[in-house]
């Protein structure tokens, strides 16, 4: 019996629930100063002059660095993006955002660096601020003026005139994919020690250790022999920590300069304009097709706000396309992206990153095409879904999922959620006039898991005592990957889970790694793991085989007990132990994994919603969800991801949004003004179970850190539209607050003018 | 996140308290649950030169039987007021509105008086004290004096404490067997009220607003309309009169005028006024 599939509590709890974990700002270094970032309190402006001669002889303060003193080349984005829109590492000559680093003070203690921040007198000229992504289109005001341009990169559409030649409907709409802010409950963090032999270790609060020492060798010119990254403990990232910042980077640069120890942590109001945004794609869609039902064709327009340096955030597009069809099979389907820079803090990736964009324009399209032509949503998806037996499909744009049955998915959904009881009380809720309105949502998604990042690495590892020792190359931040990679070792090697030591987040004790990141972590590490293990069982039938002086091919492996007999004489066998002090080099494999594929999961979700038609106030009472990941290793773990990825889900629909006045200014920042969501405005989720196993990899995994996401904000999305169908409203915008959702109504229960 | 400097006192009684604030003026405040003034501090909005911690004043915190009201101490906890017998029974509205305020550790450290005395027109509390129309002991140099809650909030978090002075009980009357209703109206469980109700009907109601202006605000045009025998829904209408609502992130002023009109009318239907 395998104890794949069975709920096994999290290894890692123990800890976190009594002692703590220990994150970087919790690490004891001895004599480590204190980094405090001035930051740009304008949008956009030139900087006429920075003085720091007072915060210089204030009470502490070791250093105080300018973008002068910094002798690194600035942050230069991707190859395929202007040059010239590098990040500096401190700002010299123009700021681009409110939050960006102009000075570094080093100080010996916290207090002393905020006091001796405000002791720095910047002074600014005011430029006029890029806002809207659509006016930076325009280009009236340019943020690189060497660039000429405020377009980092796109993807040009086809180009079709006919696309929509033999359509009966056609809508067109534009809508909004507003921008979040990430929100991991620990922000940004990093400390640097240089030893004497000139050796460097850095601890980084990041979703990859390596990523995190190429950067250093990349962007600071480190040699890599001589870095050290170590990812401790991590409080979450989703995304916006999967890349590094200047702020990050530059602590063991600034460690070296001042020939001490140096520590970075920053605070909540940093990390709300610091730490990457995500999303921020004005979307306009357009949809054809018959009055039966069929949809003919179907044209995404992007415009994806970058922020002020072109990141990820600009590529991300890239991924809406990959994604554009959902879960639909469309004859003819257009796609086209332009990312501009904006004076906003840079955008990033962020839990689904580029797919939820796509699903949300998809899923919104389906539901006013559905309208306009007077059908059911349910009824409208199925008409257009990919059938269970075209798989492997490939898109209009080329992307092929490898295995799928969204029939399945809706039809499950709707019978857990009783779909029908539920539009026969909306029914009732209509004829009566209530005030508390019902709405119901459907979302049936395709998401595409572990893109653009084949490989991973990871290593098994006899010890003399018979326990194994994992090396990973992933990096764990709250997914509990220590508990499912053991259970996969575990598994292979018959040995207890608890018997399994995993080690990650270290680049010298792991020789390569990707880090966790692109819902991969499971199908390429996992697989990486599965497969060092099978090579270290291998050798060890062959040491079996000597000290039993049997043929290797008669040597029987017991998974149940970790041992191995010759056939037919199970008394006489060999433990883990006996074999690793047998086999001359130990028993030990690495496996770098490449190739393989992206994995496609999918799912239907049903949001249930009520709205309060006098005050505008939406309540999610009911979410229903399949998440189909494939092969599932620990529901337990897997719940775990759907849960928090629905929470996020959901509050983007209803919740979160990154603000700034007309000036640009931020105005959501800090955590009451920004509408973070808790458990308290969310119910308990109803999660059904589906598994369709995808033939891509030997575990049958696919991801699931970011389905739980995708799916559901444009059902809850459609949720509160649906709440308003009654007055002919089709749409209406995220995040659906009071007050929006309000307007809405007003508007629609308006008499009509004109 | 980092405050600047400042000093602490912690005080062992109210005349200790109330001699440190006599030395050190206006440049001092009373910390009490510090969940309203530590924030303004952290984000440099506040910048109080000494601290006067009262919060450990076992003496100012209690629910007593004072005959035809319940007096309560300034540094009484939300989570006291929340489970509080005499309260729950002769001014149920208290321990309701107490107990929608913040979170579990929020109202475990939140005072009434802190409450009332900082006077943060989006605060629950104050808007309860007024519709009650409790009355506010005020202690200081002269000694002590009785403020009417519809005296005691003067500006944008200005009271009619005097920096030498400190809130020491507020006497809330009995009404048990009244009609009362608190309505809060938020994005999410813990936020601050966008608009909240106040109502209670006693013979007469008293209503009053959270968040419609610069401090917690009586709805005179309402309980007027009431008195001249409007119904439940007429008064209602009248609930924005005479005020000048802020626009913040979430409501516009328009929007928090029709919200008052809506919750002004739920709260009197639910109070039976």
């Amino acid at each position: 019996m395998s104890i794949l599939g069975n709920r096994v509590l999290r290894r890692e709890d123990p800890k976190f629930l009594t002692t703590g974990g220990t994150y970087v700002d919790d690490l004891p270094i001895e004599g480590a100063l204190w980094v405090t970032y001035v930051r740009s309190t304008m949008a956009h402006a030139r900087l006429l002059g920075i003085d720091v001669s007072e915060a210089r002889q204030a009470p502490g303060v070791v250093d105080v660095i300018t973008g002068a003193d910094v002798d690194l080349a600035p942050l230069a984005p991707f190859p395929f993006i202007p040059q010239t829109m590098a990040w500096p590492w401190l700002a010299t000559e123009t700021v681009r955002f409110v939050g960006e680093p102009i000075v570094a003070i080093v100080t010996e203690d916290r207090y002393q660096g905020e006091d001796a921040a405000e002791l720095v007198f910047v002074d600014y000229e005011p430029l006029p601020a890029v806002i809207d992504p659509v006016e930076a289109l325009q280009g009236d005001v340019v943020l690189f003026p060497e660039a000429g341009t405020n377009v980092a990169t796109g993807q040009p559409a086809a180009g079709a005139t006919d696309l929509f030649e033999g359509c009966e409907v056609v809508v067109r709409r534009r809508i909004v994919n507003q921008r979040v802010a990430p929100c991991p409950l620990e922000g940004r963090a990093a400390a640097a020690v240089w030893s004497d032999d000139g050796r460097l270790t850095m601890w980084s609060s990041s979703q990859s250790a390596h990523g995190t020492r190429d950067e250093l060798v990349n962007r600071v010119g480190l040699d890599p022999e001589t870095v050290r990254v170590i990812a401790p403990d991590v409080g979450g990232g989703f995304g916006a920590k999967v890349a590094n910042y200047p702020e990050d980077l530059l602590v063991p640069w600034i460690a070296r300069r001042v020939g001490r120890p140096v520590k970075w942590v920053e605070s909540r109001s940093e990390s709300m304009v610091g730490l990457g945004h995500g999303r921020g794609q004005v979307q306009d869609i357009e949809i054809g097709g018959t009055r039966d039902g069929r949809v003919l064709a179907y044209r995404l327009s992007v415009v994806q706000n970058a922020g002020a340096y072109p990141r990820i955030g600009s590529a991300l597009p890239m991924m809406t396309r990959m994604m554009v069809d959902g879960v639909y099979s469309i004859p003819r389907v257009e796609f086209a992206s332009t990312s501009v820079v904006t004076n906003m803090t840079p955008t990033v990736a962020y839990r689904g990153a580029g797919r939820p964009e796509a699903t949300a324009a998809i899923e919104r399209a389906i539901d006013l095409f559905a309208a306009e032509i007077g059908m059911g949503p349910a009824d409208v998806r199925r008409r257009n879904f990919i059938p269970k037996d075209a798989f492997p499909y490939t898109t209009s744009v080329g992307t092929v999922y490898d295995s799928g049955d969204y029939d399945r998915a809706l039809d499950l959904v709707l019978e857990a959620a009783d779909y029908e009881a539920l539009r026969k009380e909306q029914e009732q809720r209509r004829e009566r006039g209530d005030v508390v309105q019902l709405g119901i949502g459907l979302c049936v998604y395709v998401e595409i898991t572990a893109a653009g990042t084949n490989g991973e690495w990871g290593a098994v590892e006899v010890l003399p005592d018979g326990r194994i020792k994992v090396r990973t190359g992933v990096s764990p931040h709250g997914q509990g990957h220590v508990t499912s990679i053991s259970m996969i070792a575990a598994e292979r090697l018959g040995v207890a889970v608890d018997d399994v030591e995993v080690v990650y987040g270290d680049t010298d004790e792991v020789l390569k790694g990707v880090g966790t990141v692109a819902s991969r972590s499971i199908q390429k590490g996992g697989v990486a793991v599965h497969r060092a293990a099978g090579e270290v069982l291998e050798q060890a039938k062959k040491v079996a085989a000597d000290l039993l002086e049997a043929n290797p091919d008669d040597m029987v492996f017991d998974p149940v007990g970790g041992r191995f007999h010759v056939a037919g004489t199970p008394a006489l066998a060999k433990t883990w132990s006996d074999l690793a002090a047998a086999a001359p080099g130990g028993l030990t494999a690495a496996v770098d994994l490449e190739g393989g594929g992206p994995t496609f999961p999918f799912g239907a979700h049903v949001a249930v919603v009520e709205v309060d038609m006098e005050t505008g106030k939406v309540w999610l009472r009911r979410l229903v969800a399949v998440d189909d990941a494939g092969r599932i290793l620990n529901p337990m773990l897997a719940e775990g991801q759907v849960h928090g990825g629905l929470a996020q889900g959901v509050a983007q629909a209803l919740f979160e949004e990154v603000r700034h006045d007309e000036d640009g200014n931020p105005v959501t920042t800090n955590l009451a003004d920004y509408a973070f969501i808790s458990a308290a405005e969310l119910p308990s989720f109803e999660t059904i179970h589906m598994e369709t196993p995808t033939p891509v990899n030997e575990l049958g995994a696919k991801g699931i850190g970011e389905s739980g996401t995708i799916g559901a904000t444009p059902a809850v999305q459609n949720a509160v539209v649906d709440a308003l169908a009654h007055l002919g409203v089709r749409h209406v915008p995220m995040p659906a607050t009071p007050q929006t959702v309000w307007r809405v109504i007003i508007e629609a229960s308006a008499p009509a003018t004109g | 996140m980092i405050p600047a400097p400042f000093d602490f006192v912690r005080a062992s009684s109210v005349d200790d308290a109330l001699a440190a604030l006599a030395e050190h003026g206006d440049e001092a405040k009373l910390l009490a649950g510090g969940h309203s003034l530590l924030p303004l501090m952290k984000l440099r909005l506040a910048t109080p030169a000494v601290l006067v911690d009262v919060g450990h004043l076992g003496e100012l915190s209690y629910v007593e039987d004072g005959g035809d009201h319940a007096a309560i101490g300034a540094l009484t906890r939300h989570r006291a007021l929340e489970t509080s017998d005499l309260l729950r029974r002769e001014a149920p509205i208290l321990p309701a509105a107490a107990a929608t305020v913040g979170d579990p550790q929020v109202r475990h450290r939140g005072t009434l008086g802190g409450s009332l005395a900082h006077g943060d027109p989006a605060s629950d509390l104050p808007a309860v004290a007024l519709a009650l129309r409790a009355t506010m002991v005020v202690r200081g140099p002269q000694g002590e004096r009785e403020v009417p809650a519809d005296e005691f909030f003067r500006g944008f978090l200005e009271t009619a404490v005097g920096p030498d002075e400190m809130l020491t009980e507020v006497r809330v009357p009995k009404v048990a067997g009244a009609g009362w209703a608190f309505e809060k109206f938020t994005r999410r469980s813990q936020d601050w009220a966008i608009v909240g109700v106040a109502a209670v009907h006693n013979g007469s109601t008293g209503v009053a607003l959270v968040n419609m202006g610069p401090v917690p605000l009586r709805a005179t045009a309402v309980q007027a309309a009431l008195a001249a025998g409007a119904t439940a829904a007429d008064a209602a209408a009248v609930a924005d009169e005479g005020m000048d609502p802020s626009a913040d992130l979430h409501a516009d002023a328009d929007y928090r005028r029709h919200l008052a009109r809506v919750l002004v009318r739920r709260a009197l239907e639910r109070a039976g006024a």
